[in-house]
């Protein structure tokens, strides 16, 4: 694998390059750690695989610490097979492949000997659809990934609370944390799943369509929580809506499938992005001309 | 310029008459009409089978009813005694009721476990062309005839199970269920429990298979992305979501082993007194004990078994009612 050694002079964003071989867990090359990724989370030159559809082509970005980028794109074009490569969800879907690095705070969450469950638990994640535990009660489901990961807490309480303060949830849940998630609201269950996730205190927290299935005050509100995280947290949202992409994020990607893989068009600062962005494909999709 | 409708405002606020419901026509085709009542006459012929066995056994069963009352049902005395003259026989099938019962729990017990770890395996821990072989052998064994089960349970699995027994006596003896004190073991509960729980593991598997296949793929992510192990996604998730699926699978499992004949008939020792001992080398149930008489019993005798299959009717259909219900509802909550 000769193409893996010039690892620190490779650009970010490359141009095409020939598909290198698919990855197993059982990768055995040393890691080269990469000054300048020490923070935050890196992808560099990923690429995805389902089964033999190749749907994700060298994708290299870096989300600096405590920033929000949007991945942008239209429907189909790997955004979400992208957010799962950096928790290592990835590799729960049959016959998924990728290729590539993802760095966080300096280390390759790929390389053998990398405990996944310990990278889920801090890299967070929040889906799409809001997916509250229908057994549990809104207390216990924000609590839920402790129980799951088996961390003790000495103050389960506080820890609710806070949880649900940080996710703009307290004061609409606090005299009901014994009912269940599923008697919450649409806007309100995907609040609760973001609580859930902040329980487990990640640095990293991906966002996969949070507000698709939310009205718009709802939506407001995840988005005014979103923006408060990242003082704090790393954030990385994708979504269809280029005005949440304009409200919340601190810069974009945007991608972009024209029959082939899904490909990265371009990263940048949001304010360019919409503003003037370098490649006209991307003017046309932020104004609404495709996708 | 005018609307191209009319706005009655007039109507809000204003107390009107309530209309009549309109009838509805459905005209079905003629097609549809042949199609409709062919489904309806097939779907009452069973109900009519069902209907008629259970009448049969109740107009041949009434005498012996009619003659013990409960006590046909509690007591465990079997004596056909002076066949001239049907006043002397004394007849109940207690311990055969009884035998069904510890039977058939000691198949569940010993069947619901393995079923679950199959059915999780099946459906999350192994790709797919193993899955497909699994399940072809699942349904392969569900299909054995119970006379197979039988005969190697009394060929291989007896001395098995002797040989365990005398071990559990030994060291649990002091547990009165493991206790033998005529230390005969060999043909007794746990070695017909057993068998009977090999037989309903394919029941059960398929039936949790169903519903934890039917898990939220969401929720199980959900899981996974906070840190949970696959054990413990699971855990979390799909044995909650299964629970009622579950229960009612290991009802219809149990209805099975109630009503075994062959298997049970081969690897039980049939004798007419309660035995709760389960190492012991005595026991029974009803549907064995139908078949052991059946052949030369005498007339009075016969209604008596008919009587002790409509029981056993009851018994099974009660059970695999309450399973429909259970699995019904937990359809339902998907």
């Amino acid at each position: 694998m000769d193409s893996q050694v010039n690892e620190t002079t490779r650009p970010h964003i490359t141009a095409k390059v020939e598909i290198p071989e698919q990855r197993s867990k059982l990768h055995t090359e040393d890691l080269q750690v990469d000054a300048a990724s020490k923070s935050g989370l890196e992808a560099r030159s990923v690429h995805a695989w389902f089964d033999k559809h190749h749907a994700l082509a060298d994708i290299s970005l870096h989300f600096p610490k405590n920033t929000v980028t949007g991945l942008i794109g239209p429907s189909g074009c790997g955004k979400s097979t992208f957010l799962r490569l950096l928790n290592r969800m990835h590799e729960f879907i049959p016959r998924a492949a990728m290729a590539g690095e993802v760095l966080f705070a300096g280390n390759d969450i790929y390389a053998p000997g990398v405990n996944p469950i310990d990278i889920r638990r801090r890299i967070g994640m929040v889906f799409q659809k809001p997916n509250p535990f229908p057994a549990m009660n809104i207390g216990e489901n924000v609590v839920a990934g402790l129980k799951l990961s088996r961390v003790k807490t000495s103050n389960k309480d506080a820890l609710i609370e806070d949880c649900l303060t940080r996710a703009g949830l307290w004061k609409e849940v606090k005299d009901r944390l014994g009912s269940a998630g599923g008697s919450l609201s649409g806007g309100q269950q995907q609040r609760l799943c973001i609580a859930r996730a902040l329980a487990l205190n990640p640095e990293v927290l991906l966002l996969d369509e949070p507000c698709s299935a939310l009205d718009p005050g709802s939506t407001l509100r995840v988005e005014e929580t979103i923006v408060q995280l990242s003082a704090t947290m790393t954030i990385v949202i994708v979504t269809h809506n280029m005005q949440q992409a304009a409200r919340v994020s601190d810069y974009c990607a945007f991608f972009l499938s024209d029959g082939g893989p899904g490909h990265l068009v371009e990263a940048d600062l949001t304010t360019n992005i919409f503003s003037n962005p370098s490649d006209s494909r991307t003017a046309d999709y932020v104004q609404g001309r495709f996708g | 310029m005018g609307l191209p409708f009319t706005v009655s405002c007039e109507h809000y606020g204003v107390q009107t008459t309530v209309p009549e419901k309109r009838s509805i026509d459905n005209n079905l085709t003629r097609v549809d009409k042949v199609f409709h009542n062919l489904v309806t006459l097939g779907a009452f012929f069973s109900m009519v089978v069902l209907a008629a066995i259970g009448g049969f056994l109740l107009y041949r069963g009434f005498e012996i009813f009619k003659d013990f009352g409960f006590s046909f049902i509690t007591s465990s005395k079997w004596d056909i005694g002076n066949p001239e003259d049907t006043s002397t026989a004394i007849l109940g099938i207690g311990a055969m009721l009884f035998g069904s019962v510890i039977t058939a729990i000691i198949a569940v017990v010993i069947s619901v476990p393995f079923a679950v770890a199959t059915a999780l395996l099946i459906e999350f821990y192994v790709p797919g062309w193993i899955k497909t072989i699994l399940v072809s052998i699942l349904d392969l064994v569900a299909a054995l005839p119970s006379v197979v089960f039988g005969i190697w349970g009394y060929a291989v699995l007896l001395p098995l199970v002797e040989d365990w027994s005398v071990t559990i006596e030994h060291y649990l003896g002091w547990i009165p269920i493991f206790n033998v004190p005529s230390e005969i073991f060999g043909r007794s509960p746990l070695l017909a429990g057993l068998l009977l729980g090999l037989m309903i593991v394919p029941i059960i598997t398929s039936v949790a298979r169903e519903v934890y296949s039917q898990a939220p793929r969401e929720l199980i992510d959900a899981a996974s992305a906070l840190g949970g192990t696959r054990w413990g996604a699971l855990r979390a998730v799909v044995l909650p979501f299964g629970r009622s699926g579950l229960v009612g699978g290991t009802m219809l499992g149990l209805g099975r082993a109630l009503g075994e004949t062959v298997a049970v008939y081969l690897t039980l020792n049939l004798v007419f007194e309660i035995n709760f001992k389960i190492l012991a080398s005595a026991g029974g149930n009803v549907a064995s004990l139908i078949a052991t008489k059946f052949g030369e019993a005498t007339a009075y005798e016969l209604k008596a078994l008919m009587a002790a299959g409509l029981v056993l009717f009851l018994v099974t259909l009660l059970v695999n009612f309450g399973a429909t219900m259970i699995v019904n509802k937990s359809r339902k909550i998907v």
